[in-house]
């Protein structure tokens, strides 16, 4: 019984992803039963609308710059956390990893007030970057921490007994080791990066990030099947790379010999 | 490594992520607060610290209405979604090989990291009039006309919301989930109890902290959601997030949507720490 409660759970999960290739294929503009007929004219649409291309390359950029920012500043705060002891560690972190149970319209809102209203910037895809390292590096250091954590410290200690300076020791024993953390919180980084929604919503300028362009196109009936198809894409891609995440984090567990205690959290 | 050392590396390699919080997220939230104090006249801000802001929130009725109703509805969405959440967290804990939970954590999860937007737009299809549920429903001969209460209302943000954060409960409840300590449930066994006692007295106390996490990490981005309530939650459905941006956007009045801001964080903080409480007196003396 139990067991046909979890399959029917996952149907609820899957089920409104399992329609957007069913409407991206659908020959007709109303997005309702029954359907029509098989096309594959939406796609071939997306490849000629400039101002999704452009919103596109937006993301790819506010993304590609956010998860590197995320990510060292992630390093150097999971490094702290799981290496040494200090006054304060508790605290620090504390507010290092708000924003993961921060309403996201809180953190929005905030940093509108002060960008617009506090120091009159313009609003640019820098706003929007700066305001999703935010949100990403919490999710980057849960990932760190775990690599960190399996790191066995007498590796550390051995290298620097044998004469490696600690930078040198850095760079050829625990870069390495926790190298695909390092690639999987990237990933993950520019995964919620280029799927946030309100944040670009509130700090976008006049360039649009992709999210910010869908929505915008959602009040128009006509373009929902270009929409539908365009999500289709999306969420391949964002599967392809969730398992490459999830694949370069079990072979570091793996590599150091840890046991893998499940997901990404 | 002298002790002093050893402390001053760690608060040099936190110092950049620590003072990066404080510059985008402590000093603005605290710039929020100081905002809110102050009014806007069409166009001029008025920098006169004034609670006038505070006493139209609590006097003007849509003001309490729309906040009590995202209260509620993060309320129901989050009791929903940890009920509906338990029993898959306990499926994958205590009967799946533990060489294959890792990836029963990744498929529950990937449905969360994609396609926000689309996600929740399908659920306008999903519980629309002729939408997939009630083409099944009418198809199946179980309801004559289609069902209307689904879609534009509380209930469809309900739903909605409860499908977007499911991930976000099973994983707390499956941690805590993994931490018991198996040999317990069996000693429960042979002195005698049944499975049913056995769930109730000794795992579920000992998922408590998992539910609590649970509880909290759905309420609090949920009160917040704008995507959601825009969408499928119509006129009636509208929640504190869509007053807020009303706010900053078309009413032009952004001090009162800083106020809207922090009386909304703090009735969060409040009802979160509220629950923590009550769980912890619950499960019996705040261990």
């Amino acid at each position: 019984m139990l067991r046909g409660y979890v399959i029917a759970f996952l149907v609820f999960l899957y089920a409104p992803i399992l329609l957007l290739p069913v409407f991206a294929f659908n020959d007709g503009t109303v997005i309702a039963f029954p359907l029509n007929g098989l096309t594959t004219k939406w796609f071939a649409e997306l490849r000629t609308n400039g101002e999704l291309h452009a919103a596109l390359v937006n993301s790819l950029f506010v993304a590609g710059t956010a998860s590197v920012l995320s990510v060292l500043l992630g390093l150097a705060a999971a490094r702290a956390n799981v290496r040494y002891q200090f006054t304060g560690k508790a605290a620090a972190m504390g507010l290092i990893m708000l924003p993961l149970v921060l309403p996201e319209i809180i953190v929005a809102v905030s940093l509108l007030v002060v960008a617009v209203r506090m120091f009159g910037l313009d609003l640019s895809l820098w706003t929007v970057i700066a305001a999703h390292v935010l949100i990403c590096t919490p999710f980057a250091i849960a990932i760190l921490n775990a690599s960190f954590q399996s790191l066995d410290p007498s590796l550390e200690e051995a290298a620097i007994d044998l004469g490696c300076t600690r930078p040198e020791t850095f760079r050829l024993i625990t870069l390495p080791l926790v190298t695909p953390g390092i690639v999987a919180a990237l990933l993950i980084s520019f995964t919620i990066s280029l799927d946030e929604f309100i944040i670009a919503f509130f700090l976008t300028g006049s360039d649009p990030t992709l999210p910010v362009y869908i929505w915008s196109l959602l009040r128009f009936p006509r373009m929902i099947p270009v929409v539908m198809a365009l999500g289709t894409i999306l969420v391949l891609v964002s599967i392809g790379i969730l398992v490459l995440a999830e694949w370069n984090r079990r072979r570091g567990l793996a590599r150091m010999g840890a046991k893998d205690t499940g997901g990404f959290l | 490594m002298s002790l002093n050392q050893e402390s001053k590396r760690g608060l040099t390699l936190i110092a950049p992520p620590f003072l990066y919080a404080m510059a985008l997220l402590a000093g603005p939230l605290l710039a929020v607060l100081v905002f809110s104090f102050w009014t806007q006249d069409y166009l001029t801000i008025d920098r006169t610290p004034t609670v006038a802001n505070y006493t139209r929130a609590f006097t003007d009725p849509i003001y309490l209405t729309i906040l009590g109703r995202s209260l509620v509805i993060s309320g129901v969405v989050t009791c929903v979604t940890v009920i509906l959440a338990f029993p898959v967290a306990y499926y994958v804990s205590f009967h799946i090989r533990a060489d294959r939970k890792s990836l029963w954590l990744f498929l529950i999860t990937i449905p969360f990291w994609t396609s926000y937007l689309l996600r929740i737009f399908l659920w306008k299809v999903m519980l629309g009039y002729n939408g997939v549920i009630n083409s099944a429903l009418t198809g199946l001969g179980i309801v004559d006309e289609p069902l209307t209460f689904i879609l534009y209302n509380a209930n469809a943000v309900v739903i909605t919301l409860a499908h977007a954060f499911a991930p976000f409960a099973i994983l707390p409840i499956f941690v805590a989930l993994e931490k018991i300590d198996r040999s317990l449930l069996e000693a429960a066994r042979d002195l005698g109890e049944n499975a049913v006692m056995t769930f109730l007295r000794v795992t579920l106390p000992l998922a408590m902290p998992g539910v609590i996490a649970a509880l909290l990490i759905v309420f609090i981005p949920t009160v917040g959601d704008y995507v959601t309530p825009a969408q499928v939650g119509g006129p009636g459905g509208l929640m504190i997030a869509n007053l807020i941006q009303s706010h900053f956007g078309g009413l032009n009045d952004a001090p009162m949507g800083a106020t809207l801001s922090i009386i909304a964080m703090a009735s969060v903080t409040v009802i979160a720490l509220a629950t923590v409480w009550i769980a912890r007196r619950l499960s019996g003396g705040g261990r």
